[in-house]
Order: C-alpha cells, then structure tokens, then sequence
C-alpha cells in the first residue's frame, strides 16, 4: 500500500509540475521578448535569497527525487507483480483494462527515456542547433524548424504517449488516495495537456512562430 | 456439438503440469461447462484415465466454489456468470477451448484445475467480521442505516469469494476481494468498532499471502460474476487513508 502512495503522490507532484511546464511554454505565442524574458523570470524567482538560477535546481531536486520515488514505486509494484503470478497462463488476451492501463509500464519508460532526450535537446542544448543561453525562443522555434520535422513527430510519439500514461495514472491515483475520482477528469487532464505540449512544436514546424 | 479441449493437467503440486487436449463429441448446447466437464469425466473413466478434478459445489452461481479460467478469461466468456451456470450454447460447434486453474501464487494449484485458495480465509480471518451479540434478532428499528449505505454494502456483500479478480488481474492482486469485504462491513453500523483495524489488519494478510499491488487496472471487475464494482477498492483506499491518520 505504501508503494501505491508513492506512486500517486509522485505521479501528482510530475503532473502539477507538467501543467506549469505547459502553461510556460505557452507564453512562446506572445513572441520572443515575452518568451525569453519568462525564461530569464525562472531563473530569478527567489532571489535575492537564492542565486540566479537557484530555484530551478531546487524544482530540479524535487523532480528527480519525484521521479526516483516513481520509478522505484513502479518497479517494485512491478516485481511483486510478477512474483504474484509465477505460473503464466496459456491462453490470455485482455479483457477489459484499456490500452492506457495495459501500457503503463512500457509507456512509462518510453517517456522516461524522451526526458533524457528532452533535456539535452532544450535544457543542456547538446542536441539543439541553438546553442547560446538566453535564446530561448530561438531554440524551440529552429528545433521544430520545418526541416526538422522527424523532431516534430518524436515530441508527437511521446506527448501522445505520456497523454495515455495521464490518462489512466490520474484516475488511478485520486482511486490510490481514496479521493474523489473521475474518468472523463482524467481525460479531460490528458487531452489538454497533450494539445498544450504538442501547440508549441507544431506552431514552430507550420511556420506560425 | 463437437469441442476440442485443452485442459492444464497436473498431477500434484509438486509436479510440472501441461495442456493436454482432449476431443468431445455430442456435447448438448443446454449442458453447463461443469455438466460438459462431467461428461469429459465419465469418458475419461470409461478409458481407464485420471479424470480431470476442478472445484464445484452448489452449481447455482452462488457458493463460490467453481473457478476455470476458459480461453484466458475467468469464468468464461458470459458477463456476471459463473462458470456453473455458463452454458455450451455460448460455444460455437468445433471450437478449441483452453481450461486453465486460477493462476496465482497465492492460490497453488492443488491438483489439475483445483488451487487452494485458503489465503482468502486468511484474509478473512484477519479483520473480515464483526463482533456482535449472537442469539435474539435485534430489534427492527434499533439501528437505523443510511438507505445509499445500505445499497452499497449489499452490493459488496454479493462477493461470494471466488477468486475470479486474482486471476484475471495482471498484478495477482486480491484487492477487489478485500475491499468488498471492506465496503461491506465498513458502511454498516455493527462494522464501525472494527473498521480502522479492519482494514490495516486485511491489508497486511493480503500482502502476506503473496498476492501483488493493485493498480486499478479493472479486470478484475469485469470478471467478477457478481459485479463487484471498482468503487469498493476506492471505498477501501478511504478507509486505509482515515485509519493511518487516526492510527498516530
């Protein structure tokens, strides 16, 4: 049970955390100087308390932390799971649980991994054709610039594919918390962010920014 | 009809068991799936072979005895059935049937299609009841109960204990079991005294029996020849919550 927490208030933490991050990125259609001055906000939030940059190692910590909690609440759900049931059945096609609830755990790790590539495309830039700091807006419009289309459809593959994981993982964990629990919510969640993630890229490899 | 069978055959628990097939002919489309199997049975008998053991008692759908798991579904292919009252005409003439035991480590199978599934009673026997003076019937009017309550806890007191969520779920998990006997006992008032200790002392019992987490999958309702809804897991994570609170 308590693994089960872990994994609810975790996942909870990430999507609180995916709806600022999508709420930001949407500042990109009010132009470049609001795009680049939002970025250049992030880092002074907290001073002079905190250096420049300060706060967002301390979101960084939290967020590896939240996603350390999750990965080790998943696979250790995921082992006891197997030890469950040593004997597999013959003979067994699924019955009802949706495609999102039966993806969870590949669709989790495909959308780990597009976080690796995530942060060295537009955190660390080793990936993005812009490299100086303080260019926000340029990187994310020459990343999903028209010739990089490919780019485009990989953010596509994983925002769609971290929309499934939301979908049943919101659901599941207001049940896990014993709150008040609702599908067509949990939808709702996944469908809005898989539009405001995916506006962005699209904008940019449509020539609209 | 003519059905082409394919029964897990194990000897003891010990042993490695297989599928084995078998062909049937004149299998009558009135007959149950356990009158089917009895057929196979006299056949098997007649031939000088081990007839294949399952569990079965009262053939009415209500003692939770019967199990199988028919084509990779618990119970078999008929929503809210279970397999005593699952009847051939739902097979098609010709068709290959796969039989299966409930596959858990919780429930070890005992001998071809028969598992032991004790780690229910032990589930039980940790919180699944109520301390109440027995003898005289109270009085009508005593103890009034909510009438949404009242509908609530009858719904999860249908649960007859058969074990069809544990095999259909693809963690092992016998959550849906537990919080039946949860919801039951903990919406109504004779379940209050218990209701915080009942749900971390079954909880533990549940883990101790080798059955995995539940992640809220839903297969285990869809299976669940009483329709136990997905609502109880929630009642339960509610009341796990409020004891773990009220526990400090």
């Amino acid at each position: 049970m308590g693994k089960k927490i872990i994994m609810a208030v975790t996942g909870a933490l990430l999507v609180g955390f995916l709806l600022a991050h999508m709420a930001g990125n949407l500042k990109i259609f009010f132009g470049s100087a609001a795009f680049d001055s939002y970025a250049h906000w992030l880092r002074e939030i907290g001073e002079p308390v905190l250096p420049f940059g300060g706060y967002l190692w301390v979101q960084r910590v939290v967020l590896l932390a939240a996603i350390a909690g999750h990965l080790w609440a998943a696979t250790a759900l995921t082992v006891a799971a197997r030890r469950a049931r040593p004997v597999r059945y013959a003979h067994r096609p699924p019955v009802q649980g949706s495609y999102a609830a039966r993806t969870m755990r590949w669709g989790g790790v495909i959308i780990a991994l597009f976080v690796v590539y995530h942060v060295l495309d537009l955190t660390t830039r080793d990936l993005n054709p812009v490299a100086e700091d303080g260019s926000a807006y340029a990187a994310v419009a020459q990343d999903f610039a028209p010739g990089r289309w490919y780019v485009t459809a990989f953010y596509t593959l994983a925002v769609i594919t971290l929309g499934f994981h939301l979908r049943h993982g919101i659901w599941s964990a207001l049940q896990t918390l014993g709150l008040k629990s609702s599908r067509p919510a949990a939808l709702a969640v996944s469908l809005l962010v898989c539009a405001g993630f995916l506006a962005v890229p699209y904008a940019a490899t449509f020539g609209v920014i | 009809m003519k059905l082409n069978l394919r029964i897990w055959r194990q000897a003891s628990p010990g042993e490695r068991g297989k599928m084995v097939g078998y062909t049937l002919h004149d299998v009558s489309p009135d007959m149950s799936f356990l009158e089917m199997l009895d057929v196979l049975n006299e056949q098997l008998t007649v031939q000088g072979e081990e007839p294949v053991a399952f569990d079965h008692d009262c053939r009415e759908g209500i003692c939770g005895m019967c199990s199988l798991v028919i084509n990779g579904v618990p119970h078999g292919p008929q929503k809210a059935t279970t397999t005593c009252q699952l009847h051939m005409r739902h097979f098609k003439d010709g068709q290959v049937i796969d039989i299966e035991p409930w596959r858990a480590r919780a429930f070890p199978v005992v001998k071809d299609l028969v598992v032991d599934r004790s780690a229910f009673d032990r589930v039980i026997a940790a919180g699944g009841f109520i301390s109440a003076p027995t003898g005289s019937a109270p009085d009508a009017h005593a103890m009034p109960v909510p009438k949404a309550d009242a509908d609530n806890a009858f719904e999860a007191a249908t649960c007859i204990g058969c074990g069809a969520c544990v095999a259909a779920c693809p963690n092992g998990s016998g959550m849906l079991f537990t919080a039946a006997k949860i919801t039951h006992l903990g919406l109504l008032p004779q379940g209050q005294p218990e209701r915080d200790s009942r749900v971390l002392d079954m909880l533990h019992a549940h883990d101790e029996a080798g059955f995995g987490g539940c992640t809220n999958t839903g297969e285990c309702t869809s299976v669940c020849p009483k329709g136990i809804p997905l609502t109880t897991i929630a009642q339960l994570n509610r009341d796990y919550r409020r004891a773990g609170r009220r526990s400090k």
